[in-house]
């Protein structure tokens, strides 16, 4: 694979990573996890598991999203730290 | 401090991909050599799952069916009394009533609907485009659990896409809508449904004889020769995991959307 395009996805990983700690409003952090999820499922699908990636997007990018969204919208929508 | 001690110890690892590992040299050569000739099942991953390692699959479905009931152990409040704050919506002129402490249209009037406390009005483009997508998003979830046997898929990726499609049913539609589809006992029987069709699938071969979740035993009452009968018992162990997994999709939506109550949502 392009170690270039793997750099980015690594770099992006890492910053929606540190970036869904650090965001004051819930729902931008549930997005962020979401966003996270698909990176890694492209990262597996580079290192060749393609099953794990199948599964990753479909819990990661779909189930869990929504499941976050429905709880922040059941509680506060800003973090209370 | 312990993650750089961490890191420091994964430098001796065999690097990724090492032909040279224990892992490339005894595990990986009789999986991808035996899987076709014992299973004639393509896809590897599928087979390594569902029949070689058949017994953690088992547990891991029965870890999910846990985390279903869990959520409605947490979260289910089940008091009758009606919310204090409702809204009715009057048909035919378009009113909206908001009715605090108990009192509320008489029940069989077919002027009022009940709606939700954030309720936006009738939005005809995600109405339609949901309308659009759950009947192919159900069909193409069919498609990844039958075909998990020579594509990336099986039961637990089908069974996912499956609860994201009646999610997406309930997210468009009224919450209240969704539970006239799929009730709460409706999903939770379909839970224990999944659990009991895999148990169930190794008990079935425990009958003849056999070990536990050992298919080949199948192959007496499905009639067919060794091979198949354990490829047509990983489809079987794959169908009960969709089940299970799409139930309790189902469930944590109901539970975390309406706090517990089931009534409004999201």
């Amino acid at each position: 694979m392009i170690w270039e395009i793997e750099l980015v996805v690594l770099l992006i990983v890492l910053i929606c990573g540190i970036g869904a700690i650090m965001v004051k409003d819930l729902l931008g952090a549930a997005i962020l996890f979401g966003a996270y999820s698909f990176m890694m499922c492209l990262l597996w699908a580079i290192m060749g598991a393609v099953d794990v990636a199948f599964t990753e997007a479909s819990v990661g990018a779909g189930i869990s999203t929504v499941l976050f969204v429905a709880a922040v919208f059941r509680t506060s929508r800003r973090t209370k730290d | 401090m312990f993650g750089g001690l961490l890191i420091y110890f994964t430098q001796d690892f065999p690097s990724w991909g090492d032909p040279q590992a224990p892992a490339s040299m005894h595990v990986s050569p009789r999986y991808i050599e035996k899987t076709m000739e014992e299973t004639s099942v393509p896809n590897i991953v599928t087979a390594v799952l569902a029949d070689y390692r058949g017994y953690d699959t088992m547990f891991e479905t029965i870890v999910i069916f846990t985390a279903g009931i869990a959520s409605i152990l947490l979260l289910r409040v089940l008091k009758r009394t009606k919310s204090e704050r409702q809204m009715y919506r009057h048909v035919p002129t378009g009113l909206t009533l908001r009715i605090e402490k108990g009192f509320g249209p008489p029940p069989d009037s077919k002027d009022f609907e009940r709606i939700d406390l954030m309720w936006v009005p009738y939005d005809l483009i995600v109405k339609t485009g949901s309308r659009l997508i759950v009947p192919f998003s159900q069909l193409f979830a069919l498609y990844v659990i039958a075909h998990g046997h020579h594509s990336p898929g099986g039961g637990f990726q089908g069974g996912v896409i499956l609860g994201a499609s009646i999610i997406l049913f309930a997210i468009s539609n009224n919450l209240r809508s969704s539970f006239t589809l799929i009730s709460e006992k409706l999903a939770v029987l379909l839970c224990g449904l999944g659990v009991i069709l895999y148990a169930g699938t190794g008990a079935l071969c425990m009958f003849f004889g056999s070990n536990f979740l050992d298919y080949g035993a199948l192959s007496q009452i499905l009639g067919v020769d060794l091979v198949t009968a354990r490829s047509h018992g990983i489809l079987m162990v794959e169908i009960g995991v969709g089940i299970c997994v799409m139930a309790v999709m189902v469930l944590l939506y109901y539970n975390l959307a309406s706090a517990g109550r089931h009534d409004e949502g999201l």
